[in-house]
């Protein structure tokens, strides 16, 4: 168990070591800097504060001096300076994460009530009108971009309410802030329902063929004992690891519904500061999502141990 | 009896003014709320060129005239007082002496003195070598290249001093791009923080977010503003934004962001916007790299130019809405608008057919033909109000066996981009801060300019340029300013396809906003806004 944790661990620093390359250098290889766009509306510049500020972000050093800069800045918690707003990037990117978690977590959430139950009754009722419906209902929400589902939802809002539930106003409390970001993260997580919904479906379906859970019936266990306590709980193992991927897939939907409900949070960030090529905070915006990426599938590994006791790592 | 009758009509006429004051009379207080369209570049009017900064950032600052914000028309015959009380011509008419508002404080409570005057025009025309404090990007430095100097005589008067008469000088000092900087701020907290006389003090502006401006208390245009606040909230995307303003979240849409088809579904659903449509003096033009083979021959531009149907371009881009003029904003909004029966003359204007077969006489002879048609690519700005004419540009180039393919361009590499001359052929937007022939010309048609993306130079036309800008006969410069017109059209300068039409809505009870028909950039102060609510 602690070799498995190591080799892991090991394996995990690994990962980052290669996405940071890799994100510091597709950064450098698409076309045009931040000192370029500054200054970029043509008519007289100031060659001098060009000239400082490539400096400042080492454009006149070698790639990888470059590089060794960023990381070992990185590791001090030095963020560098956001060059648009001329601010230190933490103080831009700090503000933002909480409001992306936020969103996230209850999408994730929405994504696992709705997902796994349906999927049981789905797989439970085989064959009948609600599985039909419910497979069709999960087939929609694969199909459906979401950004055409968030702006039919915004559609439907003021057509029928009368009001838009987009983020003009900071919200002065949590749960104001938790009602108004519970549109955007059932956009957001109806995708990841269906998947979830359509995976534990096929997952219930094969465990219920299963001689135990018909050893499980003809002992007189009632269906909800045999469905929850003895089906699901063996059902469950694969749809834990999607909604391991499918929390980091989270990020990429976010963008696209960040935007439409015009919620201030990382991901919609990251593609303004990408086109306006401001490294400090794509980089470390990027590199954070990484870590996320590769600590949620950590954590995937890890609730394997405690799902199933069979499971074993060797030592 | 009839005096008696004009008493009554006298009584009855007094007692409905009384009565009617109270609903004329603007109530103070409230926040206006409108959403923008996108993150401005940063706060400094004067540092950036484009109306992202302009309309939000206006009230924050004063110039030393101003176009009359009551008239729609921009023009160099009414213009308005501002930070200037008065100004004179000298005989020679090259030394321009204004006389300043004393008494007027910036926002952070330091006097308003000649000497800040002197500072602003110190920076707008520093050369590379000048030290101290100076503005990062300076993109209209060609405005001000007949300024010889600026002095103070005292705190309270200064004098410009051309090199030559300049007629349109008083226009350009009316440009919403025109504001007065404090010298004691720098060029950076202009970026971030900026400080003005205006009557709105700068709040923050949050990346992607907001921007908060609250009312000036000590403005000095006494019970301006009415507004207590303006908070914009930025809104990239359209549709979003269309449905806030519809759901009542804001009291004004970003300018001109309502497209004519987007207009049904607000009126739609939101029968009781005002809105009003009118040309925003922005013109979708061709450009054509003239140093890039094959486009340094002169035959294949022409083809291009011959190829246009500008009308098609108008009936799908706005529903027929947009306008047809050479390189200046046509009539009746336009001030130096080309009459009609002289536009139909300009190369590229007539029937398109005709047109169309003597540009693919030119291409055939050039070898080109629908077997082998010349391949380019077609570089744009990646948002829809470049793109859509784009696409359509790259259809009717097919006419003449040139096979386009769309480049979009981020944007903020546009810029960068077209200056260095990166590109073959491209479709651009240009908007002119102010309606005057100067603007137009000194910045996109001579030699030295470097938003003369084209390359285009001929000294022939520079010197027209010239003489007209120096023309103090406002008839005799028109004519002069259509025969600059005709030559630009004749070269294949940058041929404009149409001049751009839009709408900008409001809600019912925003009152007091005057949009200007011949600059989208003047007229953003709102210090005579006001909220019936």
């Amino acid at each position: 168990m602690a070799a498995y944790l190591v080799h892991r661990t090991f394996l995990m620093i690994l990962t980052l070591f290669g996405m940071s390359v890799l994100i510091f250098v597709l950064l450098r290889v698409v076309p045009g800097n931040i000192s370029d766009i500054l200054f970029d509306s043509a008519g007289f510049v100031n060659p001098a504060e060009k000239a400082r500020i490539e400096q400042e972000l080492g454009l006149d050093q070698p790639i990888i001096t470059q590089y060794w800069r960023w990381i070992s800045d990185l590791a001090q918690g030095n963020l560098g300076y956001a060059y648009v707003t001329e601010r230190p990037a933490a103080e831009e990117i700090a503000p933002r994460i909480p409001v992306t978690v936020k969103l996230a977590v209850l999408a994730l959430i929405f994504s696992v009530i709705f997902g796994v139950p349906l999927g049981v009754i789905s797989a439970v009722r085989q064959n009948t009108p609600l599985d039909y419906f419910l497979r069709v209902l999960s087939l929609s929400g694969l199909s459906l971009p979401s950004f055409w589902l968030a702006l039919l939802i915004l559609m439907a809002f003021v057509h029928y309410l009368g009001f838009i539930p987009i983020y003009t106003d900071p919200p002065d409390s949590f749960w104001k802030e938790i009602g108004l970001l519970s549109v955007p993260a059932a956009a957001v997580g109806f995708r990841s329902s269906a998947l979830i919904m359509r995976l534990t479906r096929s997952s219930m379906l094969e465990v219920l063929r299963q001689d135990y859970i018909r050893t499980a019936r003809s002992k007189g266990a009632s269906p909800g004992t045999v469905n929850y306590d003895h089906a699901l709980r063996n059902a469950v193992l694969p749809v834990v690891t999607i909604i391991g991927i499918e929390a980091a897939f989270l990020i990429g939907g976010l963008i696209v519904t960040e935007t439409v409900f015009n919620i201030p949070g990382v991901a919609r960030f990251l593609v303004e500061a990408a086109i306006w090529r401001d490294y400090p905070i794509v980089q470390n915006l990027v590199m954070f999502i990484a870590i996320v990426v590769v600590f949620a599938n950590f954590a995937v590994d890890m609730a394997y141990m405690l799902l199933d006791p069979r499971i074993k790592y060797a030592d | 009896m009839r005096l008696h009758r004009v008493a009554v009509a006298a009584v009855s006429l007094a007692g409905s003014v009384v009565l009617a004051v109270p609903a004329l009379a603007q109530k103070p207080g409230g926040t206006l709320r409108i959403y923008h369209r996108d993150m401005p570049p940063s706060a400094s009017i004067l540092e950036e060129a484009t109306i992202s900064t302009n309309m939000p950032f206006m009230a924050v600052y004063n110039n030393l005239v101003m176009f009359d914000p009551k008239e729609k028309i921009n023009s160099i015959d009414k213009i308005e007082p501002d930070l200037a009380t008065s100004w004179s011509w000298d005989d020679g008419k090259t030394k321009l002496t204004m006389k300043l508002r004393e008494g007027v404080k910036w926002h952070d409570g330091k006097p308003f003195t000649a000497k800040d005057v002197v500072c602003t025009w110190d920076k707008l025309t520093a050369e590379e070598s000048d030290k101290g404090d100076r503005l990062r990007k300076n993109p209209r430095r060609v405005w001000w290249q007949n300024l010889k100097d600026v002095t103070a005589n005292g705190n309270y008067e200064v004098t410009f001093q051309l090199n030559r008469p300049q007629p349109s000088f008083l226009a350009l000092l009316a440009a919403g791009y025109t504001p007065v900087y404090p010298c004691h701020v720098s060029a950076r907290d202009m970026r971030t923080k900026p400080i003005g006389t205006g009557p709105f003090k700068f709040v923050e502006m949050k990346r992607n977010e907001s921007i908060r401006l609250v009312k000036n208390p000590d403005y000095w245009k006494k019970g301006h503003p009415y507004l207590d606040a303006i908070e914009w909230r930025i809104i990239p995307n359209r549709s979003t934004r269309i449905l806030a303003f519809v759901a009542g979240e804001f009291d004004l849409t970003f300018d001109s962001d309502v497209t004519f088809p987007l207009l049904k579904d607000v009126k739609a659903q939101a029968p009781n916007a005002v809105c009003e449509a009118r040309p925003t003096n922005v013109n979708t033009n061709l450009i054509v790299n003239r140093d890039a083979a094959p486009f340094d021959n002169p035959k294949i531009r022409e083809a291009m130019m011959l190829a246009l149907d500008r009308k098609a371009f108008s009936d799908i881009l706005s529903q027929g809405h947009d306008k047809l003029g050479a390189s200046m904003l046509p009539a009746p909004e336009g001030v130096w608008a080309m009459p009609e029966d002289m536009l139909k003359e300009l190369p590229g204007f007539g029937d398109v057919a005709k047109n169309r077969a003597e540009a693919r006489k030119i291409m055939e002879g050039l070898g080109y033909s629908a077997d082998k048609p010349l391949k380019i690519k077609v570089a744009t700005r990646n948002i829809a109000v470049y793109r859509d004419p784009a696409a359509i540009l790259i259809d009717q180039l097919k006419q003449i066996y040139i096979e386009g393919e769309l480049e979009p361009v981020d944007t903020p590499l546009w810029h960068a981009k077209v200056a260095r001359k990166d590109y073959m052929v491209g479709l651009n937007l240009t908007g002119l801060g102010v309606d005057d022939p100067d603007v137009n010309f000194y910045e996109n048609f001579t030699c030295k300019s470097e938003r003369n993306y084209t390359g285009y130079c001929n000294p022939d036309v520079e010197k027209m340029i010239n003489a007209q800008s120096g023309e103090l006969d406002k008839e005799k410069r028109k004519k002069m300013v259509w025969e600059v017109e005709r030559k630009l059209a004749e070269d294949g300068a940058r041929p404009v396809i149409v001049h751009n039409v839009a709408n900008t809505c409001w809600q019912p009870h925003m009152k007091g906003l005057v949009l200007q028909h011949n600059s989208i950039y003047n007229n953003w102060r709102f210090d005579d806004v006001w909220l019936d609510k």
